[in-house]
């Protein structure tokens, strides 16, 4: 039996209303069903439609499902629909899917601490997220994209400041929010430029008249496109708009997995590849993505070796790593970025839950400077750590080797020798600090407190099971994806994935696959720079108690500093927007408001007030002097009627 | 009959009337008198229709007075009791010692 599209949306949708509504009455056990069931049946509607489109083969159709008329002004005739295609069916299998496991977690993370008003409410969040987000990938246009856009920015928002009762987390909230409306702003921006180009905003009426007239609309779809992909650079963290992320931590850690490593930042990735046929009009867009993605990913991975507070270390490898799904878009790899963004998906939501596991074990401690030895007290939490840091480092076979080296590959097929070794120099930086994180947690020995060392303890099962779920695709999760040395028939993603990509009139599908010698080249290469950033790790922080690294940081102190700070950037933003407009604000409130307008204001009735005053003496109260005062009137009406006649 | 009264004659007469109405309301401090100043004026008002009414040969005039003499009928039990009102709540009707509204 084959769901309708709309009802994937539609169940979490459903579990949010339950849970938002009545769950504080109902208790945890039934927010649990709820929850849970919500997420698990949204995952068998989406997959009844996911298992029939994946076998069908080459003779599978774009599926567009329309519910009726939304919005009809003037020239815009908007349906609401959704579609299923390759790339909203990737997306789709891995939302719900990982959404559904994270779900489960959440039951086992959030059980202690929480009253029930405040689990209904994660639940009910985390149910609202699943929908918008599906909303956001299954809308076959550009405005319901938006609503899902606009709707899981909203739930980013809320989960972040989750813990409202702490300032940190109701201020991280309220940045990412705000961050994230400036990457909105370009968004619609981009969307207005779209519907004034092409008079429509469905993708299939949008794509294939761009397809057709690449001449026409290339000029303009320059401008256009860096709009959108500044809506993309909000969302996905992109430098200069990456600040919101790592902040994000503030929220519980399932929230920082599920939203701020495997679907929302993706968002970004999702909207690029979508719009494909426009950005490759667009060169000098593409160009400009692949520059921000491999400068952030670069960036990122560079502050993330000195951070100490194990999800701050994740969550700059997040925007690490999406800067290399932007770098696969700007060079044209879209099929690698949304690779990438797959088994992304799968390993970092590994490591994010298992951090959960970890900070859940040592009782909320964050420092993984006051961890280590944890390898034995948790053992299915370090071992499925370990397996998605080797996915993370790029180590073959594992998942995030293959998405990764086709990265790699594609930024050195596209001509641009200076992304590809940013690239490779960034993956050699992702082995390094994710095993200096793996080291400094679970090996040596526990440099915690001794309350804390007898607090140790392994996750239930609700919490070490999708660890291993995760674990187990993190390993497989790539083999889809085989680079073509290892046959013709390796790439089953890339076939499963090229409708996308719209052929454009007029231009060759020029592809020419790399010499296999080449290629074997590079992923020697990229093995190489793994294995060189995990060997070092290792051998200065499992081995060495990281005496080396201590010394390099007290021979360079300002670049530690640096490095730690991030780079000053949310100083710099202090000082260059937040307080300008802060003074502005003031000014706005204590110039112009009190003074300019309260007092042109409080001029006006002070005048009223003071005529009054004089004014008010004419009213004596005696009736007679009323009467004269009328008799008086009367005459001197007459007289001027008369003397006007 | 009226009709063989000048005209200027009758409208003389209802000035007058009309002008002692006024000093009676002016000047009076009772406010039962001052009641009875301003029905004064009104009958000076209806004298001058009835005038014009016969100098014009229409029945306008004489129908126009009879409306009036109705309402003022009407106001003037109204008037009486808005007076007898005052009274139980001033014990006077000296207007110049009911200055509620004064400032």
């Amino acid at each position: 039996m084959r769901s309708p599209l709309w009802l994937i949306p539609a169940i979490p949708l459903a579990g949010f209303l339950v849970n938002g509504f009545l769950g504080k009455r109902l208790g945890k056990k039934f927010v649990s069903v709820v929850g849970v069931g919500a997420a698990g049946l949204a995952t068998i509607a989406a997959y009844s439609r996911l298992l029939p489109f994946l076998t069908e083969g080459a003779g599978r159709q774009t599926a567009v499902e329309t519910i009726g008329s939304w919005i009809a002004v003037g020239g815009l005739n908007l349906d609401l629909s959704f579609r299923l295609d390759p790339l909203s069916a990737l997306m789709l299998s891995f939302i719900t899917f990982v959404g559904f496991l994270i779900h489960v977690y959440s039951t086992g993370y959030m059980h202690h601490d929480e009253t029930d008003a405040g689990y209904a409410r994660y639940f009910a969040y985390l149910n609202l997220f699943l929908f918008a987000m599906l909303v956001l990938v299954l809308g076959e246009s550009f405005v319901l994209m938006f609503v899902g856009w606009e709707g899981v920015g909203l739930c980013s928002y809320l989960l972040i400041g989750y813990y409202y009762d702490r300032e940190y987390a109701a201020a991280a909230g309220k940045k990412a929010f705000v961050v994230n409306r400036i990457g909105d702003f370009g968004f619609l921006l981009g969307m207005f430029g779209v519907f004034s180009l092409f008079g429509s905003l469905n993708y299939s009426e949008v794509f294939s008249r761009a397809a057709l007239e690449p001449a026409r609309f290339s000029p303009a779809l320059s401008v256009v496109c860096l709009c959108l992909f500044i809506g993309a650079m909000g969302k996905s963290a992109q430098v200069p708009l990456h600040v919101w992320l790592p902040d994000a931590m503030a929220g519980p850690t399932p929230v920082s997995a599920l939203i701020h490593a495997a679907t929302m930042v993706t968002a970004g990735v999702y909207m690029v590849t979508r719009c494909n046929v426009l950005f490759r009009l667009a060169p000098e867009t593409m160009l400009f993505v692949a520059g921000i993605g491999a400068f952030t990913a670069i960036f990122a991975a560079v502050i993330a070796v000195a951070q100490n507070d194990i999800k701050k270390v994740l969550a700059y490898s997040t925007v690490s790593q999406l800067g290399y799904m932007f770098l696969a878009c700007g060079v044209g790899a879209y099929v690698a970025g949304m690779f990438h963004v797959m088994t992304h998906a799968f390993f970092k939501a590994c490591l994010f839950l298992g951090s959960g596991s970890v900070i859940h074990a040592m009782g909320g401690e964050q420092d993984i400077r006051k961890m280590g030895g944890l390898k034995s007290k948790l053992p299915t939490t370090y071992w499925t750590f370990l397996i998605a840091t080797l996915a993370i480092s790029g180590i073959p076979p594992l998942a995030g080797f293959f998405s990764k080296d086709a990265i790699l590959a594609g930024a050195f097929e596209a001509g641009h020798p200076i992304l590809y070794a940013v690239g490779l120099f960034t993956a050699g930086l992702t082995a390094f600090y994710m095993f200096r994180l793996v080291s400094l947690t679970f090996g040596g020995t526990f440099r915690g407190t001794p309350e804390q060392a007898h607090h140790l303890h392994e996750s239930p099962a609700s919490m070490t099971l999708p660890l291993v779920v995760l674990a187990i695709l993190s390993v497989i999760g790539g083999w889809v994806g085989l680079p073509a040395v290892f046959g013709e028939h390796g790439d089953r993603f890339g076939a499963f994935l090229s409708p996308i990509l719209l052929p454009i009139a007029g231009r060759e599908a020029a592809h020419e696959a790399l010499p296999h010698a080449t290629e074997w080249f590079l992923i020697g290469l990229s093995v190489a720079a793994a294995v060189t950033g995990i060997l070092l790790a290792l051998r200065w922080y499992a081995k060495d108690e990281g005496r080396v690294p201590a010394r390099m940081a007290a021979s360079m102190p300002g670049v530690y500093a640096l490095m730690v700070n991030k780079f000053y950037v949310d100083e710099l933003y202090d000082v260059v927007i937040v307080r300008p407009f802060e003074w502005l604000a003031r000014t706005l409130w204590k110039v112009v408001d009190v003074l300019i307008i309260d007092g042109v204001l409080n001029a006006a009735a002070f005048l009223i007030e003071l005529t009054g005053d004089f004014l008010r003496f004419l009213q004596t109260g005696n009736v007679r002097n009323y009467a004269l005062t009328f008799l008086l009137g009367l005459i001197a009406l007459l007289l001027f009627v008369v003397g006007a006649n | 009959m009226i009709g063989s009264i000048p005209l200027s004659d009758v409208l003389l007469a209802s000035a007058a009337l009309f002008s002692i109405g006024i000093a009676g309301a002016l000047l009076r401090r009772n406010a039962i008198q001052i009641f009875l100043s301003i029905e004064l004026m009104m009958n000076a008002a209806n004298l001058a229709l009835i005038g014009y009414g016969a100098a014009l040969g229409t029945a306008e005039g004489q129908i126009i007075v009879f409306f009036v003499i109705a309402i003022a009928a009407a106001e003037a039990a109204v008037g009486l009791a808005i007076f007898v009102a005052l009274f139980r709540h001033t014990e006077t009707i000296d207007v110049n010692k009911i200055t509620l509204l004064k400032w």
